[in-house]
């Protein structure tokens, strides 16, 4: 069974899965149950002077009948006293020593503001601090959240005021509405952070209803841009995490965040660099009791593949992320449309024809030589650049391929090519820009 | 059989007893997995005897992880394949769904229990182990869901377990007794299999109560489980019924399911008396293999009758007449059958017919007398129960081991 004990950053869990800081987290009675259903950790609700909270706060965006496939929020951090939130979080850790417990702080940007809260927190006897730099709404027109995160000297210069009493680890939270993270990233790491989590939330307005003209969530009438997040993030943030743990002078754990709702997105962000996970919307949607599975999935998963640790799959991901300069202009691919799945929806060539290079032939409907079992599609090979827009829109799994077309040619890139060594296998070519009728 | 109907052709007969409700592709599977709500305290399976967590193998087939979502599955019910094709879902977890409250088809849930558990045969994954030995032997009587799923716990507990089975197949009625397009015989075999192969020792063709004593069993074993079905097909008690051509529907449904489609003849004018589940197995599965007409004799009313309403609506579809208010009153022949004649409220009336299945339901088994309140023996299935379904015997036979692991462990 694979092992997924956790040592992030010198902290320990007993598996990778922690929740991140958010409504989740807000009391002690929310944490232990979720260390009672099997969560390995869990990031508090951001602490700082308590702040007063609009009602009607999320925003969701449905995905046809799917529910929150996207998300967004205007709430601010805890509404709890500042010592209540550090009692709790004290209660907690002696109840379940064996779980990471990790406070998000987010005070007035001052020394002294930042090394009391500090000092406070860790007579809790917390494992760790995460330093909320990325909550893009309301805090953030308070010089605090990512209004610090924004900026990498105020980044540099409170990590380092941290880190002059820090007697635990401080993660940062990034945030990702920067034009460059990683420029972020390595400031937290000059400032003396040891690891970092990101994504915190995306700017976002989810969407105006067209009777108020109100956007949502409306508070009267009214709203204001809130932070995105939910499965629909999960790009942006594994790109993100990819961007920092590829860089070489970011050499910290990473916290991945962001859109995480199965043990297939777990293990794609751990692929990526990970080193811990952190989970908030899809608790949100579905309760703790999601942990369950991407526990056992994950597992599983490990098991089938020979994976023993997390250690032997973190980053595995890493070296196929390049440079576009450095992808093989000589890897050639074609689809494949498998006639006995095929349902003759006809999306494929509706796809290619209009939104990709014509490289669909349609044989009309109904005629004799279209009868029953015969195709009504079929890959046009000498214009077909392998793409997979086909097959992104087939709604059949396995029905379209890509399939690839070897060539003698050695591999080259673009980088190689425009410097004039290496050459360019032949390749499918192909442009109606004459007339229509005729190239079809 | 004095006309029987003509044998259909292979490839009819395969179509004909073809699983009525073929496995799931992925794309649907993925599709009606996403569809689940992932209820709270779901009432699918509240209404589950063996309360299988229905959302959360559910939601592990939407990410994919199978095996997982198998795990969910047989850990509660040792016979998750069998009542993936044969559990009356509509009146148990897919008739609870929530959905229904909201006029919406309920979730698949039989079809996708079956894509999770299909899954374990195809890759022949073993997901249980043995647990350490502990020393303790306990017999069980009867190797069908009840006995197979009681044995299966039983060695996960560590104890030692020697099944007597009568018949010469493990599986019971999953076996020899469910119709053929629910549930194959192969896929009953291969799910007893799975749980033999923790270790079990199973002794076939041994009628215990016949062949060897009972209190054989109470000498040599620290514990006895019965799990023994019911008895033989109860008989009218009218005259005419020791004639060729009139069968009961055990014995008929067990022959189509033993040999080759084609070995089982029907005759061109089928009657089935009895309108219980039995019944409508055997009046389709008459009319499948190629009886012209395979007609329902009922002695009480539609709306009284014993099946469910969706096997009879598969009979109605099947294209089988039902004659209600007729109760027998003597089978007609010489050397074979030619009719039975009915009692109806308008009179006697004769109804030619070529061969009469008899599924009035099965009798209590004669050859087995346990005795009362013995501390060592426990008992489950269709001949404690009366007569249930196959999640019905798998939820005793694991509620019994667990009561036999604590008696033997001295818990």
């Amino acid at each position: 069974m694979a092992d997924l004990k956790t040592d992030f950053a010198g902290i320990e869990s007993p598996n990778p899965f922690w929740l991140a800081s958010g409504p989740p987290t807000n009391t002690y009675g929310q944490v232990a149950k979720a260390f009672d259903a099997g969560w390995g950790g869990a990031v508090w609700k951001t602490i700082g002077e308590p702040i007063i909270n609009v009602f009607s706060r999320y925003g969701s965006v449905d995905l046809g009948a799917t529910r929150m496939m996207g998300f967004n929020n205007i709430e601010l951090i805890s509404d709890r006293p500042v010592a209540d939130n550090l009692k709790e979080i004290a209660e907690v850790k002696r109840n379940y020593p064996k779980h990471a417990v990790i406070a998000s702080l987010m005070v007035e940007s001052t020394q002294a503001a930042w090394h009391e809260m500090v000092k406070r927190t860790q007579d809790t006897g917390a494992d760790g601090i995460e330093l909320n730099f990325g909550c893009p709404h309301g805090m953030s027109e308070r010089g605090m959240g990512s209004a610090v995160g924004q900026v990498p000297d105020y980044t540099c210069q409170i990590v380092e005021w941290v880190k002059e009493v820090a007697t635990i680890p401080v993660i940062v939270k990034l945030t990702p509405n920067v034009t460059d993270v990683t420029y972020i990233a390595r400031a937290a790491v000059k400032g003396g952070a040891d690891a970092l989590s990101l994504i915190n939330t995306i700017n976002s307005i989810v969407s105006v209803d067209l009777d108020t003209f109100a956007p949502a969530p409306a508070v009267g009438g009214k709203s204001s841009h809130g932070g995105y997040c939910g499965p629909a993030v999960k790009p942006i943030a594994l790109h993100l995490v990819s961007a920092v743990a590829g860089d070489p002078q970011v050499k910290i754990p990473i916290s991945g965040i962001g859109g995480i709702a199965t043990w297939r997105d777990a293990a794609e962000f751990i692929a990526l660099g990970a080193g811990s996970l952190q989970v908030c919307t899809a608790v949100m949607h579905y309760g703790f009791r999601i942990v369950e599975d991407l526990i056992d999935g994950l597992a599983n998963w490990m098991d089938e593949r020979g994976h023993r640790t997390l250690a032997e799959v973190r980053g595995r991901a890493l070296p196929h992320v390049v440079k576009w300069e450095d992808l093989d202009l000589n890897y050639h691919l074609i689809a494949r449309i498998d006639q006995n799945t095929c349902i003759k929806c006809e999306l494929c060539w509706t796809a290619c024809e209009d939104g990709a290079h014509q490289a669909i032939r349609r044989l009309e409907r109904g005629q004799p030589e279209t009868g029953n079992g015969q195709p009504v599609v079929e890959i046009i090979e000498e214009a077909c650049v392998g793409c997979n827009l086909c097959a992104a829109v087939c709604p059949v799994q396995g029905c379209i391929t890509m399939e690839r077309v070897p060539n003698d040619f050695a591999p080259v890139t673009w980088k190689e090519y425009a410097a004039g060594t290496g050459k360019l296998a032949p390749r499918s070519e192909h442009f109606h820009t004459a007339s229509w009728e005729r190239s079809r | 059989m004095a006309d029987p109907a003509p044998v259909l052709s292979d490839e009819l007969l395969e179509r004909n007893f073809a699983d009525i409700a073929p496995p799931l592709t992925r794309d649907y599977a993925l599709l009606e997995a996403t569809k689940c709500l992932f209820c709270h305290d779901a009432p699918c399976t509240l209404a589950c005897p063996t309360h299988i967590d229905v959302p959360a193998f559910i939601k592990k087939i939407a990410t994919g992880n199978l095996r997982g979502s198998a795990r969910v599955i047989l850990e509660p019910n040792p016979f998750g394949h069998s009542c993936a094709r044969a559990c009356p879902v509509e009146v148990l977890c897919e008739g609870a769904c929530v959905l229904n409250d909201r006029d919406e088809q309920p979730i698949k849930i039989a079809l996708l229990q079956r894509h999770a558990t299909d899954h374990v045969l195809a890759h022949k994954l073993k997901l249980f182990e043995p647990g350490p030995p502990t020393g303790k032997k306990v017999a069980i009587v009867g190797a069908g869901p009840a006995g197979l799923s009681c044995a299966r716990d039983l060695r996960r507990f560590g104890h030692a377990v020697t099944v007597f089975e009568a018949k010469p197949q493990p599986g019971g009625l999953n076996t020899y007794g469910i119709a053929e397009y629910k549930l194959k015989g192969d896929v009953a075999l291969a799910e007893a299999q799975d749980i033999l192969d923790l270790g079990v020792e199973l002794r076939l063709t041994i009628t215990i109560g016949r062949d060897v004593p009972f209190d054989q069993l109470l000498a040599d074993y620290d514990a006895v489980f019965v799990g023994v079905g019911l008895g033989r097909t109860k008989g009218l008690g009218i005259p005419g019924e020791d004639l060729p051509g009139v069968v009961d529907a055990l014995s008929f449904i067990e022959a189509l399911k033993t040999h080759p489609y084609r070995e089982t003849r029907v005759g061109k004018r089928v009657v089935v008396v009895g309108a219980g589940n039995t019944a409508i197995d055997a009046v389709t599965q008459a009319k499948r293999l190629g009886a012209h007409e395979a007609t329902i004799v009922y002695r009480r009313g539609e709306n009284d009758m014993p099946c469910f309403r969706y096997e009879y609506e598969l009979a109605r579809r099947d294209g089988c007449g039902f004659r209600f208010h007729a109760t027998p009153r003597r089978i007609i022949g010489n050397r074979a059958v030619t009719a039975i004649e009915v009692g109806t409220p308008a009179g006697a009336q004769v109804v030619p017919c070529d061969m009469v299945i008899i599924a009035i339901g099965q009798g209590v088994r004669d050859e087995l007398q346990l005795p009362s309140n013995h501390p060592k023996v426990f008992t489950g299935g269709d001949g404690a129960n009366g007569g249930a379904e196959i999640v019905n015997a798998a939820a005793e036979g694991v509620a019994a081991a667990a009561r036999i692991d604590a008696m033997v462990s001295g818990r």
